[in-house]
């Protein structure tokens, strides 16, 4: 049988990595304040919310920035490809990936792009990253997802839509702290949540985004790819899953077979919210802070429309220097100013003047 | 080299002008200084102006001014140094006549500013500051005097409420100006609670938006030696220049531009600093002042807050300041603010201060500065008995 | 107006930093102006400065020009540059009260400002308090 994996022609890794969290925290019982008298349970503690000043371009800097401090001396001008996945770039017409290239000092031989897929965006940029390297096109690819994320107001996903963003900088395996056992990609049209044109805020499904959807995608995707490794659950020493809330993973962790403990380091929805092309991406920042050599990540993200990428690392002994050369993500998360729902209002630009 | 005397001064009322536009605020102060000056017409008029452009759609001053003076066909030009504009055109008319290339020439420094909303005020002035490296980033004229403000207060230990002197001597002095835009007494502690600009600036240390014009007539002095009017005579007149981002300055609280401006003026004029009776400096901020003092030489480094806390700033005091109200009180037309500044020398030396009369005033200095320091202006002016 | 061309001129200095070194005598010139103000000799080498300093004097903007109202209040300060120059920039991420002379801040690109819901977004450099 033709194997499902996407295969490369020769083997790669994440040279560096680097997670951003804006400083900003919403409680979810400011939202439950507002539209609900308080009552009723919430998804998550608290999201993460972009400043005035902030957007998925500003993230992704950052979090660039942090990805190539941890890569240490390579340099920016050897990068080939520089993509940014996001629900949110701030321009409809005009590339993130651009602004990003100049900022990092990438330009102007490198290929540039933005990627699409909600919150699959990110391990989509990630994944054409690994592809690109892996078929010699380049030495490096830095890929990035990112969100400054936006709920209409009231509406159930405004307790966790947050903002937040991670950046890999893909390259050959020998210099990796972490090295891509094999990847594959899970999509099928699914219309759990989308948005028109020209509308400020999505819409979603409802119930029918648990089921038919997230469960299916992230199931289907992480059995087929420990089925083409050969690997299980026990095989691994952390996973991470798209996160839109704290449940959602919780669930899908168990009825594929993962303990609690594998999937604690990267959960991170209850005090992030869900980062959307970030949420998965920053998970695996957060686990490879605390990830030791030799260790194996199972990662598997979701996106609407409906996809799952699954992913799966295994750390090498350059992941114990490289840790520390930038902000961790609990840093980010420790760095914490806890705002009213008036504040986020007008942060998030939903107050019109 | 003729000398140069001030032979006519006019001014407007600073203000709110919600009936007359730039070009008859110009034309009264013109007036007056013609009327003063006792002349019909001139051989050159310089426009000090800076926003005209900005802030009401219309430049090309010279031109205009003249021929709504009645006075087309005169050479005339705008001149432009940011709040140092009307100083500027001033210094343009000295240069001409003591060259000889003209004998009567007018200066008018004009400015009308209300015409604009708060936010598109704080703009057209932020313009006389670094575009590209200051206001791109938010900066306002006041947020760049505040950040003065707050190095010289930790620098020399000085209180916010230590700076309160500057605005209550402004405002007493205003109080007796019928030009002034302000007739309100301040106390220092309405001072303490006056509402927050940029931190540690408050209302009370700024100086208001406004409109008006002031004029001055200039002649060779021999015309008006022994025609039994006083000898108002321009003693010095020193333009020198800094870099105009703060951070540029090889040391932002040293004023240097200030410093060198007042001692190529003090060379000039062949006198010290303990010789001048009056000095007009720029308050645009309560900081401005206290650095314009130290830059001049009339306090140390550091201790310009210490000479208003000593009352040596007052009409009876060491160097009385701001004697008709200053930028604070009198107002501050941005364009117009140096030439009402001679002009207010020039009523103390004349002895028609009145109730703010500086006693037996004979050297009066002047000293107007565009943006946060870049462009200084300093003329110096002698009564002849 | 302008805003286009006129960012897109100073993208090497907004977006990284990017100043000048002087060949002849060796500082470090930040924002470049080509002309080295210790000796004025001729000053064209880009130089790369790390984004590190510290707040020299600050201010709270409550009163902003038109175009930055979305952004009120906010901090602006003097950094003195680790290399040595002071630059003029919006300190983020930080309150007003939390701010202090000699407050070590690092550099971070962030949204300077926009030119109205049409417009170009202008990016460049902010500082702020060290993430850790």
């Amino acid at each position: 049988m033709e194997t499902r994996l996407l295969r490369t022609d020769r083997e790669v890794g994440i040279i560096g990595y680097g997670a951003y969290i804006p400083r900003y925290r919403l409680p979810a019982t400011e939202v439950a304040r507002i539209w609900t008298g308080g009552e009723g349970e919430t998804p998550v503690t608290e999201k993460a919310v972009a400043g005035p000043d902030e957007d998925v371009v500003t993230i992704s800097i950052e979090a660039a920035r942090n990805a190539l401090a941890r890569a240490g001396n390579v340099d920016p001008a050897l990068i080939r490809a520089v993509w940014v996945g996001s629900e949110s770039h701030p321009y409809a017409v005009k590339p993130t990936s651009t602004i990003l290239a100049e900022a990092i000092g990438a330009t102007p031989y490198v290929q540039a792009g933005d990627w699409e897929f909600a919150c699959k965006a990110g391990t989509e940029a990630l994944q054409a990253a690994i592809g690109f390297v892996g078929s010699g096109m380049g030495r490096y690819a830095l890929a990035v997802g990112a969100d400054t994320a936006q709920a209409r107001p009231g509406d159930a996903l405004e307790y966790t839509a947050a903002s937040g963003g991670a950046a890999y900088l893909v390259g050959p395996a020998e210099e990796a702290l972490a090295v891509v056992e094999g990847s594959l990609s899970y999509v099928t049209d699914t219309p759990d949540f989308w948005r028109r044109a020209y509308q400020h805020y999505p819409s979603h499904g409802g119930r029918f985004t648990g089921e038919p959807a997230y469960f299916k995608h992230i199931a289907e995707a992480a059995r087929a790819l420990m089925e083409a490794l050969g690997t299980t659950p026990a095989d691994y020493d952390y996973a991470v899953f798209h996160q839109p809330n704290v449940k959602f993973p919780q669930t899908v962790a168990r009825q594929l077979g993962f303990k609690p403990e594998q999937i604690g380091a990267g959960l991170l929805a209850d005090r992030i919210g869900n980062t959307y092309a970030g949420s998965s991406l920053i998970g695996l920042t957060a686990i490879l802070d605390g990830a030791r050599p030799d260790q194996r990540i199972l990662l598997v993200s979701f996106g609407s429309g409906a996809g799952s990428d699954a992913i799966s690392l295994r750390t090498t002994e350059a992941i114990r220097e490289r840790q520390g050369r930038a902000p961790a993500t609990q840093d980010y998360i420790a760095r914490r100013t806890v705002i009213d729902y008036g504040l986020y209002v007008r942060f998030r630009g939903k107050l019109r003047v | 080299m003729r000398d140069v005397a001030v032979i006519g001064i006019g001014q407007t009322k600073v203000g709110e002008h919600w009936e007359k536009d730039l070009r008859h605020l110009a034309l009264e102060a013109l007036q007056a200084a013609m009327r003063d000056a006792e002349v019909e017409r001139v051989d050159a008029l310089y426009v000090g102006n800076m926003l005209s452009g900005e802030l009401t759609g219309q430049e090309h001053l010279g031109a205009l001014v003249a021929d709504f003076a009645g006075l087309r066909g005169v050479e005339a030009v705008k001149v432009e140094a940011a709040c140092g504009s009307g100083a500027a055109a001033l210094r343009l008319g000295y240069v001409a006549v003591a060259g000889g290339l003209a004998d009567v020439v007018l200066a008018v420094g004009v400015e009308k500013m209300t015409d604009a909303t708060g936010p598109e005020a704080t703009s057209a002035l932020a313009m006389a500051a670094d575009a590209d490296h200051e206001v791109a980033h938010g900066l306002t004229f006041v947020a760049l005097n505040a950040l003065l403000m707050r190095r010289y207060m930790y620098e020399y230990g000085y209180k916010k409420e230590d700076f309160a002197p500057f605005t209550v001597n402004a405002h007493a002095n205003g109080m007796n100006n019928p030009y002034a835009m302000f007739h309100t007494k301040v106390t220092p502690e309405a001072y303490a609670k006056a509402r927050m600009i940029a931190d540690p600036i408050n209302l009370l240390d700024s100086s208001p938006v406004a409109d008006g014009a002031a004029a001055v007539v200039l002649a060779p002095a021999d015309w008006v030696r022994g025609s039994g009017k006083p000898v108002v005579r321009i003693a010095a007149s020193a333009v020198a220049t800094d870099a105009v981002a703060l951070h540029d300055r090889r040391d932002p609280l040293a004023l240097e531009g200030a410093a060198l401006s007042a001692w190529r003026a003090y060379g000039q004029a062949g006198i010290r600093p303990e010789e001048v009776d009056l000095f007009e400096l720029h308050d645009a901020f309560s900081i401005m002042a206290a650095l314009s003092l130290e830059a001049a030489g009339f306090a140390r480094r550091g201790e310009g807050v210490r000479l208003a806390l000593d009352g040596e700033i007052t009409l009876r005091g060491r160097i009385p300041i701001a004697t008709m109200g200053g930028l604070k009180a009198r107002g501050h037309p941005v364009g117009a603010t140096g030439v009402y500044q001679v002009v207010e020398v020039v009523q103390q030396l004349r002895g028609e201060a009145g109730a703010n009369q500086v006693p037996d005033a004979r050297v009066g200095m002047a000293q107007n500065i565009g943006g946060s320091g870049a462009t200084v202006i300093t003329h110096i002016l002698i009564r002849e008995t | 107006m302008g805003l286009p061309s006129k960012n897109w001129r100073l993208r090497n200095q907004r977006y990284r930093l990017v100043g000048e070194i002087c060949e002849k005598c060796g500082t470090p010139i930040f924002p470049p102006r080509d002309v080295c103000p210790e000796c004025e000799g001729p000053a064209q080498t880009p130089y790369v400065f790390s984004g590190r300093g510290e707040v020299y004097s600050y201010s709270t903007v409550y009163h902003p020009p038109a175009e930055f109202e979305r952004y009120a209040p906010y901090t602006v300060a003097l950094v003195r540059l680790e290399e040595g120059p002071m630059l003029t920039a919006q300190l983020t991420d930080v309150a007003p009260e939390e701010v202090y002379i000699g407050m070590p801040v690092e550099m971070v690109t962030r949204q300077l400002q926009t030119e109205g819901d049409e417009g170009v977004i202008a990016y460049g450099y902010k500082f702020r308090p060290l993430i850790r």
